[in-house]
């Protein structure tokens, strides 16, 4: 076990400016345990009073070893550990993975697992979107909202929960489809949420959208212009914060979500009250998607039947002896892909979620890379801290909505 | 008002001072609000609304390891996260107690690798492994109670 170790200035002077090493400047540790770091997040803040001159991200607290400890599963085993990077876009996270398997190995996904999935997904993205909210918002001192969108949130795991039997960690979606079918109960849960939801979100807004004190901890606070924006790579709300219209559902459609209708949120002050309007309206396009998918949802298959890569139902093992062998091989030694390299991006709630996935023509990953938005996200925090006071950081680091375990893994 | 009506003329109540500490140190058991990964979030699940941790004298939770009684290990621990726990765990005043939640800190949990210390065992003391992945809020809650009880089993011999 390693000792932690004084630091002294010498080992940190390629980081902090002149002023620091004279004593001029002060350095303050923030975490990696503070309560509003959302994790393990270290952030080394130089100070000039209570001006921030520079905050330095110091990350690697959750590495988990995700991408290394995939290379040595199945293609289908590995995906276990795509649901524990982003923990709170689970469905997303396994919705890059299949995605960039079913590109490497050329399956075909029935319409109604692309619904399906789809579905999921915006779900997914309204209960991280509450997790935000209400954490960013507790951040800043206004508790209730916490209260109330994690009422909301526990419906919404209640449904993934009713669909795949866990509540956080689904691996609903599956190489080839999703696992199974939803039960016939789901259908009436997802509408009943939709019924409330709207309401719920005017409440939440009520609380915050109009408030003064709100509006003074957040408007003009952590700006980033579009260019900077962009150079910076950053995704997701905070990229569409600054004005620049740029969403993976809408301009590299993936799984039908060129069958909905939607629009992308776009502000332009690029500012933490622009990020927080940007999430609460794409809550309200989350809704819209998921309304148009169930009203079309198709019946049908819902995984592939190309058995070389996808398991048969559990109703055919009984029956048929083909089915029994390809179960049995594809739990055992699993399916060949290719050999070649593919990438897929999709939308996370955070922002563009790709998986870099080489094979190597073997039955596991040759290697795995994911782009993770929280970490593209997090380097641009210097740029957005720098002149504001102490107090801001809470809020801009709110507003760009990190998640350890992405920026880790 | 209510209970002098029910129980009558009650002036004294005696008991063993064992109970009566180790009734108040488990009825106000102040948790450490640090979160590691993805039980952290249902950590935060058991203080909202729907399971209300509050009931249990829990609902304060504290970001300041001095002021905490109880460190709850939500989520894996790395190897670079491991100092950082330990230290935490040697500011916080005795009496205190350790939750390990989740797999990850029980036993590594599905990370059997170079990154991830294999328990948190390894570095702390703990008192109740609760097991899942994540565990839901119920067996968070459950663990709590466990703990209680074992407090409220404490002897006085025993103490430092």
């Amino acid at each position: 076990m390693s000792q932690i170790e004084n630091v002294s200035l010498d080992e940190i002077k390629h980081l902090v400016s002149n002023r620091a090493i004279e004593g001029e400047t002060m350095l303050l540790n923030m975490g990696p345990q503070h309560p509003s770091t959302h994790g393990v997040l270290r952030l080394l803040l130089e100070l000039d009073g209570e001006t921030i001159v520079n905050a330095i991200p110091d990350i690697g607290f959750l590495h988990t070893g995700i991408e290394k400890n995939m290379e040595a599963k199945t293609f289908q085993k590995a995906e276990v550990m795509t649901d524990r990077m982003d923990y709170l876009n689970t469905v997303g996270n396994n919705f890059s993975y299949c995605l960039a398997v079913e590109k490497l190995v050329g399956l075909d996904v029935p319409e109604r697992a692309q619904y399906l999935r789809v579905i999921l997904a915006e779900l997914q993205r309204l209960a991280s979107h509450m997790v935000w909210l209400g954490t960013s918002a507790l951040d800043l001192a206004a508790m209730s909202n916490y209260m109330y969108t994690f009422r909301e949130r526990e419906i919404i795991l209640g449904i993934l929960e009713m669909v795949s039997g866990q509540r956080m960690m689904t691996t609903y979606i599956r190489p080839g489809g999703v696992w199974r079918d939803v039960p016939a109960e789901f259908e009436g849960a997802v509408r009943d949420l939709l019924k409330i939801l709207p309401k719920r979100i005017d409440e939440y807004e009520t609380l915050l959208t109009k408030n003064p004190l709100f509006i003074d901890r957040t408007a003009g606070i952590g700006k980033v212009s579009p260019e900077d924006a962009m150079s910076w790579g950053l995704s997701g709300a905070s990229l569409r914060g600054s004005g620049v219209n740029y969403d993976l559902r809408k301009f590299a459609p993936y799984s039908s979500y060129d069958h909905f209708e939607f629009d992308v949120p776009l502000q332009t002050d690029g500012d933490v009250r622009a990020r927080y309007l940007v999430r609460m309206a794409e809550m309200r396009q989350s809704i819209r998607i998921i309304y148009q998918a169930l009203d079309k949802l198709p019946s049908g298959p819902i995984r592939s039947n190309n058995h070389k890569f996808v398991p048969p139902l559990r109703s055919e093992i009984g029956t048929s002896m083909e089915a029994l062998i390809h179960h049995f091989k594809l739990w055992t030694e699993g399916f060949t892909a290719p050999k070649g390299s593919v990438y897929v991006g999709v939308e996370s709630p955070r922002g563009e979620l790709g998986c870099f996935l080489e094979s190597d023509g073997g039955t596991k990953p040759y290697r795995v890379h994911f782009r993770t938005p929280s970490f593209d996200n997090l380097q641009v925090l210097p740029v957005l801290a720098k002149g504001s006071l102490v107090a801001d950081v809470v809020a801009i680091i709110g507003s760009v909505d990190i998640v350890l375990g992405d920026i880790d893994r | 008002m209510g209970l002098e009506q029910k129980l009558g003329e009650m002036g004294v109540v005696t008991a063993k001072l064992e109970d009566l500490v180790n009734w108040s140190r488990s009825s106000a058991m102040w948790p450490m609000l640090f979160g590691l990964a993805c039980c952290a979030i249902e950590m935060m699940a058991a203080q909202a609304a729907n399971y209300d941790m509050s009931r249990f004298g829990m609902e304060l939770m504290r970001p300041s390891p001095r002021q905490s009684d109880l460190m709850i290990v939500a989520g894996r621990v790395s190897r670079k996260m491991a100092p950082v726990v330990r230290r935490l765990y040697d500011q916080m005043p005795d009496p205190k107690w350790v939750i390990a939640m989740g797999d990850c800190a029980s036993c590594g949990g599905v990370f059997n690798n170079y990154a991830v210390v294999q328990g948190v065992d390894e570095i702390v003391p703990v008192d109740v492994y609760v097991a899942g992945c994540p565990p839901r809020p119920e067996a968070l809650i459950h663990g709590v109670i466990t703990l209680h009880e074992k407090v409220k089993r404490e002897k006085m011999k025993d103490w430092a």
